[in-house]
């Protein structure tokens, strides 16, 4: 069995867009964030709408970025953690490209990536854009409760990002490369609580990152970087732990989307989550700095509780995924 | 809780359980008293005022009373500000008439972009519905469990 | 008599507050949702009045124990008993009668303000 994948010819990602809720851009990547959005509805009448929007905003910043025009694009890879993924389909309704959805939760981003560079490798196709949104209010009132109930947040709650990420991947162009990727797999310890979902992903975002040590033979002072989804303050704790256990130090490469995304305070508590949250900050901050190659290699794990609310209701505990992407600049 | 999952690792449900954040004991239950306290005695006011004034008693009073807390509670969701006393005031803010109000309130407002009747009338009950069932199921019960006993006894 | 008015307000204070800390304790140790917390506290109402218990917390604290949900559950049993002293049919809808206005201004003022309010997300 071999979960890790080598791409030869090193599809590039000439171009990424990103957009932001009114609370992220104020966060500590505000500054990388190309659209950032005054008020959370975006001029729709529902939040769905406005996700879709937010979503088919970043695509187009995403073709503009990498020069292309829409007709050179061949597919568009999107997922989103609204039931049926409607935003990234009604997103994808306004372009004339071919379209694929998925769908693994937080971890959505590094699927679609993974996939969208598979395609390119193999040489099936020349332009693909991977994006991925997600928003407060339409992921609040899906999963838990409705907005104005006025319920209290348990201290390990995360935080739904509202943002919205695209990268074009393309067969030609600069940019930083993907080389490698590692598909995860469905892991589940037993955790039931569905507000602390860093506990329950943690050990997926293990069993991939250990798996990717072990199958490409490298250690963790070969990345710059090594970026999680989001795990929160908590699970970024937990998973470091877990990963020291199996004989890694990873303390100093370690950084996690949802822990950067806020100014962390008492509010958000545990910090970001949700689709969007690494698709934001890869395709804001970190894409930023690969390009100006301030980063020479790092690997990028989007983690995904695969959950919902009839089988919380249902009383499963929640499995969880990570899959494990690599980008040279 | 069963659940079908058959690789359940205690050891780490504990440990996750032993590093998790605990909430703030005292603060959170000071909280919940003051605030819970304080709605108490707005019922009190209003029960103060019409008893006093209007000469309302009995059933009739504590009716409209709760129809003023509960226009209140309503109110208050309707402006965005009942899910912030929610957050500071937890239990303090959920148990009285208010929450309950809060409970209806909440999921019409929100639910209202479906459609105004499967949207908010539909949805108006999703927290709710429990109580209305449990509240006439439990009071048909110990009204026929009375009745039985007044005519045996 | 301004000094009576002022305990009863304490009461009514204390005996609020205490009933939302216990329900905050519950919260705490269990982490059950509001909506189960609602259900438990108006069940234990109609408990407590059905044992007869609940009417002289009612009597000490006014308010303070008519206002949280377990009143509400309190109102529905003392509805009920109260029917069925007379006939069968009054004992069944004695409960719901009693609780008719909580239940009329829930339903009006919930769609009412539903119709003027709209849904707005939060920042923290």
């Amino acid at each position: 069995m071999k979960r890790t994948i080598y791409f030869k010819n090193k599809p590039i990602i000439v171009g990424a867009g990103s957009i932001a809720g009114p609370k992220e851009s104020e966060g500590s990547i505000a500054k990388f964030i190309e659209t950032k959005m005054q008020d959370d509805t975006f001029g729709e009448d529902s939040f769905e709408k406005a996700e879709s929007k937010m979503l088919f905003n970043a695509i187009k910043t995403a073709i503009q970025h990498a020069k292309k025009q829409e007709n050179e694009i061949d597919a568009i890879i999107a997922g989103d953690l609204l039931n049926q993924i409607i935003s990234s389909t009604f997103a994808a309704r306004n372009f004339r490209t071919g379209y694929l959805g998925v769908y693994n939760a937080c971890a959505t981003f590094s699927e679609a990536l993974t996939v969208g560079a598979t395609m390119i490798d193999g040489g099936y196709l020349k332009n693909v854009i991977c994006a991925t949104s997600s928003h407060f209010a339409s992921a609040e009132r899906q999963y838990r409760y409705p907005l104005e109930l006025g319920c209290t947040r348990p201290p390990q709650a995360q935080w739904t990002v509202t943002g919205a990420g695209a990268c074009v991947i393309s067969s030609e162009g600069y940019g930083p490369k993907i080389t490698a990727s590692t598909i995860g797999k469905v892991v589940d310890f037993g955790v039931i609580d569905a507000n602390n979902m860093g506990a329950a992903m943690a050990p997926a975002a293990m069993d991939t990152l250990f798996t990717h040590f072990n199958e490409t033979g490298l250690t963790p002072s070969d990345y710059d970087l090594i970026i999680t989804g989001d795990l929160g303050t908590l699970g970024s704790r937990i998973f470091k732990d877990l990963m020291w256990e199996k004989g890694f130090d990873i303390e100093k490469q370690h950084v996690d989307c949802g822990e950067l995304i806020y100014n962390i305070c008492e509010s958000e508590y545990q910090g970001g989550s949700g689709a969007g949250c690494s698709a934001l900050v890869f395709s804001s901050y970190i894409y930023k700095r690969l390009k100006e190659k301030k980063f020479k290699k790092i690997i990028m794990m989007a983690t995904g509780a695969l959950l919902s609310t009839v089988s919380t209701q249902q009383g499963e505990s929640i499995p969880a995924i990570a899959h494990a992407v690599v980008v040279e600049s | 809780m069963k659940t079908s999952n058959d690789c359940v690792n205690n050891n780490y449900l504990e440990y996750v359980k032993a590093i998790s954040p605990k909430t703030n004991q005292k603060r959170s239950l000071l909280h919940a008293f003051w605030v819970g306290g304080t709605i108490c005695c707005i019922g009190q006011t209003f029960r103060f005022i019409l008893e006093n004034f209007i000469g309302l008693s009995g059933d009739e009073l504590s009716a409209y009373v709760s129809m003023i807390m509960i226009f209140l509670g309503a109110f208050l969701t309707g402006l965005g500000v009942y899910d912030r006393i929610g957050k500071y005031a937890g239990g303090g803010s959920i148990v009285p008439i208010t929450g309950f109000a809060n409970s209806v309130v909440s999921p019409a407002v929100e639910f209202k972009t479906e459609g105004y009747i499967f949207g908010t009338a539909a949805k108006m009950f999703t927290v709710a519905g429990p109580i209305i069932v449990f509240g006439v199921a439990s009071s048909v019960l110990v009204g026929l469990l009375y009745f039985i006993g007044y005519r045996i006894f | 008599m301004i000094l009576n008015t002022i305990f009863i307000f304490i009461k009514a204070f204390i005996v609020g507050g205490a009933i939302c800390t216990i329900a905050q304790l519950l919260i705490n140790y269990t982490k059950i949702t509001s909506g189960r917390i609602l259900v438990y506290f108006l069940l234990s109402g109609v408990l407590l009045q059905a044992l007869g218990i609940y009417q002289f917390i009612v009597d000490f604290g006014g308010a303070g124990a008519t206002v949280p949900i377990s009143g509400f559950g309190y109102l529905l049993a003392k509805g009920a008993m109260e029917g069925a002293k007379e006939s069968l049919f009054k004992a069944i809808t004695g409960g719901i009668t009693a609780a008719a206005m909580g239940i009329t201004a829930a339903i009006i003022f919930g769609y009412l303000f539903a119709l003027i309010f709209k849904s707005k997300s939060k920042r923290n």
